[in-house]
């Protein structure tokens, strides 16, 4: 059984004096934003501190004393500063609200073993707070596009009509642009032509090399393998250097002696690019997937009487499927997302997406940009959802227990 | 049973004996894994390992000045460029005939380009020469038709010309043909050169082959019905020059001797300049033995010339010397690269070690929550987020933004935190993030917990506890997920280039430059091989210490 303290009530100072010091913080920051940093910090604490004990008084009548404070920090807020400072101020009450029971009851200590000293306590969740920060730090950049994408102005930053969360300040007029330009419609739909294409070349080749690969007798397994990965450690500016080069002299000779049009080559070189950019993936997870196979299972089918290919398709294909899939969701991604060699090999009848919001954001600056980016966040969640299915089901499958 | 009562080698069911079948059996496996793995080997050798072996030959490949000026770089062989001397006249003769072919062809602004980059001026002084040639032709065309007016008509050059047994002369003008214009000449050439006459006027045969070639295969037509260039006539007036030429002229009967003979009469009427003062007086910089050194220094195939660049070195007659500090960048750059990819590989460290600790520590369920907050980013478009970082970093941008609002940056003094070396490795270290932190998840996922609980019930502080129970234990995490941010890092190209300015920009971006500006492929190969040592040593590093099949993705 788990120790747990029950009952560990802080001292009533020690509360004060924590809510104190948290009011003044935040009374810091309002204080400076209102132009009296002195008289935020003193305001702050000394509002905290009077609440934090006025709380403890009444404890027992914590819900209405939590609803009271979060909705009087809100006016508060709203009498500053408007909408937006009025949901600053609905936060913060409710923070505090929380904040005060979570110090003044003793829960912080809940959860945790009794010998833990106060600056083991303190480093506990110092730490969850830094890490925290660090989460937030991943995945703002992200959160922040969104918004910005439903823009009503040509502008990259929050307006003051979005701020105030005015209908007028938002509009879908950047999705619209991205729908009806050609310039955007050209590229969507080259990437939507490249991607598929070459996954499914670097899925046909690469599972078969997979499978070749987890045979028991290889020779050189190592050095076939450190080929077949290069392509995802050289670095793409150097692969596209190198592509660059040899792909303009193969292209010649497409274009010149076998006859081909130009636009097809192009098409070809970049496909055939990005098919060898993502060829490790595959690899990758195809033979992760390999390594649990249980090998007796095709033994059992060849006792039964099934060459080699039934075995392939009857049983070996529909275990290792979800690794097939998750590898050719990453080739996909990876040319969906391939900019350096499109720029290099590529020329502008080929244009894929993210070409085109490489030179935008290079050159001109539009929000469509925004649009666009939170078109794809939207699409790798689905991608993410699909893989951590997959990857359950493959685990499933393989009578482990999904975690 | 008949084993008992059998001897001998034991035997499998079809009766060879059980080690010969077992070996077969053996190979067939092997064999038939190979027949699997061969079509994807040939593909990837193919698109993309022979790009790579091409660009490592581009990096040294020179051949532009032995195939533009063969004759030049010949006659430069002997030339001692440490005498104090210019060259001889020989010299300049054949770069006037190398440059005329070549600007025939359009191929003389390319090394002059080229060579432009080992000293500058050398561009413009091909370019300019360039148009000057056909007029030191005419000096002598006017005179020559002058005295023998059959002579302008293309076909009585042709009649004069064409003869028997001067192949060799023929293929040698298809082959400087081919090497500069990187096209073979096919096909039959419609005309060959006159022994007798390849004998006696060796340069005229020369000039006169070169122009069929070029009438033939670039323009598609007959020779025979073509006027000759300007350096046809050039090259007779200079064969008449010799005076044992003039009696084997007046000597000769093959078809068309006497307008020869005419010419021949006339040699005294025939301007006198020499080809070196004809050239200097199109461009001075013809007078100056630094242009020449430079072109018999370039002459050979394969240099080291590109890969001396990219160390801020040159070469020079007096060996190999520092480039001036205006040009010294390359050291620069690269030391800019590895030093900014360690910041941004030491960044991740510290932001990953904590998420990565939390969320192996964490229960199951709250950490598979936590770590769709990881997987996000990694899936997300590299694109996606570097507009959000410009977004967020920008002088009008959401983090200004929120200081200004907060009051903790005055309006008028916003913080500058895009196009220089702070946004790219904030940028960057967020988008490598979960690179880090994927590698060292998995590690601390098989560090028991309990060993960190026996250390402290050991009496171990907590600090002692981690560092010298749990720390060394996740040390192979911190390795694998370093050299793979580093190996990322430094070869990151649409991050710095877009957040980087030109204070935060790394060695890719100068290749890409070198590539789509410049043109300076030779310049871009070599620091693209210089990278790729780099990256290869580390890639063989992660092999050693990680294994490559233990790579992890999701």
């Amino acid at each position: 059984m788990k120790l747990v303290t029950t009952n560990f009530r802080p001292s009533q100072t020690f509360t004060v004096s924590v809510l104190a010091a948290a009011g003044a913080i935040a009374g810091l920051l309002v204080g400076t934003s209102q132009g009296s940093t002195l008289l935020g910090l003193v305001i702050g604490a000394a509002l905290l501190a009077a609440l934090a004990f006025g709380a403890m008084a009444m404890e027992d009548q914590e819900r209405p004393i939590r609803w009271a404070i979060l909705i009087g920090f809100g006016l508060i807020g709203f009498l500053i500063g408007g909408v937006s400072a009025g949901v600053v101020g609905l936060l913060f009450g409710w923070f505090f609200g929380w904040f005060i029971y979570w110090i003044g009851k003793g829960r912080y200590r809940a959860h945790l073993v009794p010998y833990l000293t106060p600056g083991q306590v303190l480093w506990h969740y110092a730490f969850r707070v830094i890490c925290g920060a660090i989460f937030i730090f991943l995945i703002t950049p992200i959160l922040v596009v969104m918004p910005l994408s439903f823009n009503a102005e040509d502008f990259f930053t929050f307006t003051p009509e979005m701020l105030r969360f005015d209908p007028e300040g938002y509009s879908l007029k950047h999705y619209q642009d991205f729908f009806t330009n050609s310039d955007w419609q050209l590229s969507f739909r080259n990437s939507l032509i490249i991607a598929p294409i070459a996954t499914i070349i670097s899925v046909s080749l690469g599972t078969l090399a997979a499978i070749g690969l987890s045979q028991s007798h290889v020779p050189g397994r190592r050095a076939i393998m450190a080929i077949l990965i290069s392509p995802m450690i050289v670095p793409l500016i150097i692969s596209a250097t190198g592509m660059f080069f040899f792909y303009s002299q193969i292209g010649l000779f497409l274009e010149n002696d076998i006859g081909l049009s130009k636009t097809f080559v192009g098409y070809v070189k970049i496909i055939l690019a990005h098919a060898v950019l993502g060829i490790p993936f595959v690899i990758i997870t195809v033979t992760a997937t390999l390594v649990g196979f249980d090998r007796s299972l095709t033994r059992a089918a060849a006792n039964m009487g099934a060459n080699p290919v039934t075995t392939f398709f009857r049983v070996q294909m529909p275990l290792i499927l979800p690794g097939v899939i998750s590898g050719a969701l990453f080739a996909f991604i990876t040319s969906f997302d391939e900019v350096v060699v499109v720029l290099f090999v590529g020329s502008a009848r080929q244009k894929t997406l993210p070409w085109q919001m490489f030179t935008g954001l290079r050159e001109q600056i539009s929000p469509t940009i925004l649009a666009v980016a939170t078109i794809l966040v939207v699409i790798s969640i689905a991608l993410l959802t699909v893989v951590e299915l997959l990857r359950r089901r493959s685990e499933r499958l393989r009578g482990m227990s999904p975690g | 049973m008949t084993d008992t009562t059998q001897s001998g080698p034991m035997l499998a069911a079809d009766g060879t004996p059980l080690k010969r079948s077992l070996a077969r059996a053996l190979r067939m496996q092997k064999i038939r894994a190979l027949m699997l793995i061969a079509p994807l080997l040939l593909f990837v050798l193919l698109t993309f390992i022979f790009p790579i072996l091409d660009m490592l030959f581009r990096s040294v490949e020179n051949q532009i000045v032995s195939s533009t000026m063969p004759r030049t770089v010949a006659a430069l062989q002997d030339w001692d460029s440490e005498s104090g001397e210019g060259p001889g006249e020989e010299v300049y003769q054949s770069i006037y005939f190398d440059l005329f072919v070549a600007a025939e062809a359009k191929e003389h602004t390319k090394l002059g380009t080229r060579l432009n980059y080992e000293q500058t001026g050398v561009s413009s002084l091909f370019r300019t020469s360039g148009r000057r040639l056909d007029d030191i032709g005419e000096e002598f065309q006017d005179v020559i038709e002058d005295v023998a007016p059959a002579l302008k008509d293309g076909a009585t050059w042709y009649e004069i010309m064409n003869g028997t047994g001067g192949e060799a002369v023929a293929e040698a003008a298809k082959e400087r043909f081919g090497r500069l214009t990187d096209e073979r000449a096919r096909g039959d050439l419609g005309y060959v050169p006159s022994a007798d006459i390849a004998q006696m006027l060796p340069h005229t045969t020369d000039a006169y082959a070169d122009f069929a070639t070029f009438t033939t295969f670039e323009d598609g037509d007959s020779v025979a019905e073509e006027d000759p260039w300007e350096a046809v006539y050039a090259a007779l007036a200079l064969d008449l020059r010799d005076p044992d030429t003039r009696a084997a002229v007046a000597a000769y009967s093959g078809p068309g001797a006497e307008h020869l003979q005419a010419v021949a009469a006339a040699q005294e009427q025939l301007p006198d300049f020499t080809f070196k003062d004809a050239l200097v007086d199109a461009d001075k910089d013809w007078g100056n033995t630094e242009t020449l050194r430079t072109i018999q220094m370039y002459a050979p195939n394969y240099t080291s010339g590109y890969f001396l660049n990219s160390v801020d070195l040159m070469k020079s007659p007096d060996g190999v010397q520092a480039r001036p500090e205006n040009q010294q960048i390359y050291i620069t750059l690269f030391t800019r690269t590895l030093i900014m990819s360690l910041v941004i590989t030491g960044s991740c460290i510290l932001l990953g070690y904590p998420v990565a600790w939390i969320l192996a520590n964490l229960p199951m369920r709250t950490a598979n929550m936590l770590m769709i907050l990881v997987l996000l980013p990694f899936w997300t478009s590299l694109l996606v987020r570097t507009s959000a970082w410009k977004v967020m970093l920008q002088q009008q941008g959401v983090i200004n933004d929120v200081l200004v609002w907060l009051g903790l940056v005055a309006d008028d003094s916003r913080l500058v935190m895009i196009n220089n070396q702070f946004g790219t490795i904030v940028a960057m270290t967020h988008i490598l993030l979960p690179f880090m932190i994927l590698p060292m998840y998995s590690v601390m996922q098989t560090i028991p917990p309990s060993y960190l609980r026996a250390a402290k019930s050991l009496g171990a502080t907590n600090w002692t506890a981690f560092w010298r129970v749990y720390f060394p234990q996740s040390v192979p995490g911190i390795g694998a997920g370093s050299i793979l941010v580093f190996i990322l890092a430094i070869g990151y190209y649409i991050t710095p280039e877009i957040v980087g300015g030109t204070k935060g920009v790394f060695i890719s971006n100068r290749i890409a430059y070198h590539i789509s500006s410049s043109l300076n492929w030779g310049l871009a190969a070599a620091l693209g091989t210089i990278l790729l040592v780099v990256v290869l040593i580390l890639y063989w590093a992660y092999d050693k210490i990680v294994g490559i099949d233990n790579v992890k993705l999701g």
